[in-house]
């Protein structure tokens, strides 16, 4: 067991003990304190392998979790995952700190906050660290799983849930896809190993199945990173609390996405249709979120909606790198592995901007009371250190100097430049529109950060419109976005550290071929002469500045656009559809009339054993191997001939129940005439306690009556009915004459060997199909709880509920 | 279900049901060779609790035997889950039932099987759930 596992499991070993941390410590400690640990003791954990990740080696762990698939838990650590799982517990430690300042421990329901925050932590950190595609898929799964219960974890707003609902509808769409694609991979390459795949990347390219592959993996990309079209439900994600917001929503999980099309560059790389795909989307919502984000006026949702513009950024550089694949590791291979480059560093750089802008959203949302920005303004005097931290994010954000996300976008558009240069994929046309499109949306990202530090902080104040009086937040909030800030500004002036050690590797692990002709070299630099990029910048600040300026008088162009025709609304037209659609399908059969229900399980019985046994031979009559029938069986039979006709001509139902229990009783002779004591028991036993049962139904129910029904009906009855009793005798009969196989049941005879019983019924039922019984015990207690739950439960639930709203 | 006031059954039941018990513990305890087993020793429980119920009515059994069956169905569930991960300590499979032969003081050599806590587990979910189930359905009103 290697500390690495720990890592990911800690996470989930902690949940387990926090509502007894919350109960036995609230409301004297915040549990944020308790739980803070975790992180804390992932980060430094997982900083102890920097070193010798910077040095280039790898890590490869494995741990049998399903041998007999070959689907183990795997622990992958090269330089992307590290650097992906140290954004993870660092961002993590800050929000959990961050958390405890914004949580109220009095308020709010803690131990389900920081349930969900270590469960979606936990299974993060097994998302980039598995090398094996359905563990991952399993990660993957539950980190929506966590995003949607901290969306809704204000449950009892409409909002919270139906964003939560949106969110888990589409990224678990996604994941399903996703799952499809995997299960392609695997069956071109024959493994479950991301790494196998990689050695066999030559193979899957050539092979028929791999748009079909691409794409769907690609919608599961798409889908978890918000991007153009599924974009739509990180704004409405904004409901979750802010830490969670900037946790999730910007920093970790809807990067997954693009951690997986990172990984999977290697694979999937160098192919046009990747490139246009992944640049395309990557670019469409850069320019669709930065438009989107100018006109918002909710600080939350100009923040989602920058978040999708970056993701769209750092997905459309994954495009662009992916063609140093199909170049090779020459020269132009090496220009475009730049590309790659940047959208790590990026994704650093995105983490901190962002993570910082975020808490401090959450900050003014917690002092003013409003994060409105029409109702904002001024603060530069009250939250001086809150306008500085703004700053910094906002201006990082914008790609100004001196601040890292100006380093990023500085490379971003050196990328794009070479690759418009390039004759390739149709590029020549191409290229022109990908840079002009990139600069506009770059444009307006200038615009949306301006609007966001000035309109907040600057101009006049406008304190009679807040609720609260303003006043600077306390020192311990602010510390988490100070540090990430404080990070903003230390990436800009040296770039180095931050390079040589982490995304020096994580860029190798990305590109292993480039990497081992050494044409992976960079050197990160803020000057670097005038060039194509810098004049690009410049011409943002220009553009940008006189659009911001002037922004009152071009902002009613927005309301030319429709309003109806947005996504949001495809969206709910979508799924009203959807539930009137199947609404109509389910009443067309589920009729509520037992009868029909009868006939479809019946029917279907009848055609499907009956019509296998018909299709494929099954029909075989052999008498030869029968023992003579002896008098008292024949006696027994007649016996339960006439209870059988007692049940159905009975005139009232004490009669039929009690024919029943004859029936079952009659049959516990002929298997104690036939040998089988276990049955014969099991069956007394049990017909006993099921004859108890239906007389105590039978209390419920009304007096028999005789049921006059239309002639159809009685047809219909009669041959499903006629129809049941002859599928059943023949396929008795015939399961008595067939022998296909070699009896299994002389392996059993052993028993008392293999597992120390005589008794080879019950052995089986404990030991060789322990599994079996196991689960059986478990349905039956479900089933029991449910009978409870349906009969005691169904009124005082609904008093309940009625008395709480 | 109405309070039974019928003298014959109720003598007979103070004795049917004493008898019952006991098989049931026989038939569990005999399931490892001979016929018999966890579930049937389960069934045959309820089967006498039911009896006691029919004579005696709900309400005074539960006085007399307070016992929540649900709780009872959770864990026998839990017993058999934790049984069968035991072995998986010593590094066995998930359900790798293991047995041996003890020599006990008086009883001279017996076998002891993990095979018989699992059917522990087996026969408490079972008298627990169909015990919870003819409770619930007889309760209904």
């Amino acid at each position: 067991m290697s500390w690495l596992f720990i890592f990911v499991a800690l996470p989930f070993l902690y949940a387990i003990l926090v509502p007894f941390l919350y109960r036995k410590f609230n409301p004297r400690i915040h549990t944020g304190w308790l739980v803070i640990v975790v992180p804390l003791v992932i980060f430094f954990g997982l900083s102890s392998y920097i070193p010798e990740i910077s040095a280039g080696s790898t890590f490869y762990l494995s741990l049998p979790w399903m041998p007999a698939y070959d689907i183990n838990i795997t622990a992958n650590i090269d330089g992307l995952s590290l650097t992906f799982a140290l954004i993870i517990a660092g961002i993590g430690l800050l929000v959990t700190w961050y958390s405890i300042y914004y949580m109220s421990r009095r308020k709010e329901a803690l131990d389900n906050f920081y349930i969900y925050l270590l469960l979606f932590m936990g299974s993060m950190l097994g998302l980039v660290f598995s090398d094996n595609i359905f563990v991952l898929y399993v990660f993957w799964e539950i980190t929506s799983i966590a995003s949607f219960l901290l969306i809704a974890y204000w449950y009892e707003r409409k909002r919270s849930r139906s964003g939560a609902l949106k969110s888990l509808l589409i990224t678990v769409f996604g994941g399903l896809t996703m799952l499809a694609g995997f299960i392609l991979l695997s069956m071109i390459t024959d493994s479950y190993s991301i790494r196998e795949m990689i050695s066999q990347a030559a193979i899957i390219q050539t092979h028929s199945l791999f748009i079909p592959a691409m794409i769907l993996i690609l919608l599961g990309a798409f889908t978890k990173s918000a991007q153009f079209p599924f974009s739509i439900w990180l704004p409405d994600a904004m409901e979750a609390p802010t830490p969670i917001s900037a946790y999730l929503h910007s920093a970790t999980m809807v990067k997954a996405g693009i951690y997986l099309v990172a990984r999977l560059t290697t694979v999937f790389g160098g192919a046009a249709e990747w490139f246009w795909l992944v640049t395309g989307i990557g670019l469409i919502t850069l320019f669709y979120g930065a438009i989107n984000a100018v006109k918002q006026t909710d600080l939350k949702a100009l923040l989602a909606y920058s978040t999708v513009s970056q993701l769209g950024l750092i997905m459309s550089l994954l495009g662009l790198g992916s063609a140093a694949l199909f170049w090779g590791a020459g020269d132009a291979g090496a220009v475009y592995a730049i590309a790659i480059f940047a959208a790590i560093f990026h994704i650093v750089n995105h983490a901190a901007f962002k993570g910082s802008l975020f808490m401090v959203a959450g900050i003014i949302d917690h002092e003013l009371g409003t994060r409105d920005i029409r109702r904002l303004g001024g603060l530069m005097q009250i939250m001086p250190l809150s306008f500085l931290l703004v700053l910094i994010g906002s201006f990082s954000m914008a790609g100004l100097p001196p601040f890292n996300g100006f380093l990023s976008k500085e490379l971003f558009f050196t990328a794009l430049l070479n690759a418009a240069k390039m004759p390739f994929f149709h590029m020549e046309t191409g290229g022109v529109i990908l840079v002009a499109f990139a600069w506009l949306a770059s444009v307006f990202t200038f615009i949306y950060c301006m609007i966001m530090l000035f309109k907040t902080f600057g101009g006049v104040k406008s304190q009679h419109k807040l609720k609260k009086k303003a006043r600077e937040a306390r020192l311990g909030i602010l510390m988490p976005p100070t540090i990430l800030a404080v990070l903003v500004i230390a990436i800009f002036f040296y770039p180095e550290l931050l390079t040589r050690n982490l995304l020096q590797p994580a860029w190798e692990a990305v590109l292993p071929t480039m990497a081992a002709a050494s044409a992976l070299q960079i050197e990160v630099k803020a000057w670097h002469g005038i060039n194509g990029a810098l004049l690009m910048t410049m011409g943002i600040i220009i553009v940008g500045t006189i659009l911001y300026l002037t922004f009152d008088k071009w902002r009613r162009l927005y309301r030319f656009y429709p309003e109806t025709y947005t996504l949001d609304n495809l969206y709910e037209l979508v799924l009203v559809k959807m539930e009137s659609a199947s609404r109509a399908a389910t009443n067309w059969y589920m009729t509520g009339s037992l009868r029909d229900y009868l006939v479809y399980i019946l029917g279907f019985t009848i055609v499907l054993t009956g019509g296998t046994a018909l299709l494929f031979g099954g029909l075989a009559f052999d008498y030869s191997q029968n023992s003579p029938v002896h008098l008292y069986e024949i006696i027994l039979l007649g016996g339960m001939v006439i209870a059988a006709l007692t049940v159905m001509l009975a005139k009232s139902r004490l009669t039929s129940v009690i024919a029943v229990g004859t029936l079952g009783f009659l049959v516990v002779f002929f298997f104690a005439l036939l040998r089988a004591p276990d049955l014969a028991l099991t069956q007394l036993v049990v017909e006993t306690v099921t004859t108890v049962l239906l007389l105590l139904c039978l209390y419920h129910l009304p007096k028999l009556k005789i049921e006059i029904s239309p002639l159809r009906h009685k047809i219909v009855n009669g041959v499903i009915s006629v129809g049941v009793g002859l599928v059943m005798t023949i396929v008795a009969l015939s399961a008595l004459s067939t022998r296909y196989f070699e009896s299994i049941s002389d392996f059993y005879l052993n028993a008392d060997k293999l597992a120390g019983a005589k008794n080879i019924v019950n052995a089986i039922l404990v030991d060789f199909r322990g599994f079996d019984t196991m689960l059986e015990i478990l349905v039956l207690t479900i089933a029991g709880l449910g009978v409870f739950a349906l009969i005691k439960l169904q009124l005082t639930g609904r008093e309940k509920n009625e008395g709480t709203k | 279900m109405k309070e039974p006031n019928d003298v014959i059954l109720i003598t007979a039941t103070k004795l049917a049901v004493l008898i019952i018990f006991i098989f049931s513990v026989h038939l569990f305890v005999s399931g490892h060779h001979n016929p018999g087993g966890g579930f049937i020793g389960g069934l045959a429980f309820t089967a006498a609790v039911v009896l006691l119920y029919l004579v005696h009515g709900i309400g005074k059994v539960q006085n007399n035997l307070p016992v929540d069956y649900k709780i009872v169905a959770g864990l026998g569930v839990l017993i058999s889950v934790c049984t069968g991960a035991a072995g998986m300590i010593g590094g066995q499979p998930f359900l790798n039932q293991i047995f041996g032969l003890v020599n006990l003081p008086i009883f001279g050599q017996i076998e002891i099987a993990t095979a018989v806590l699992f059917d522990v587990g087996v026969a408490l979910a079972v008298i627990g759930a169909s015990l919870t189930i003819i409770i619930s359905i007889s309760d209904d009103r």
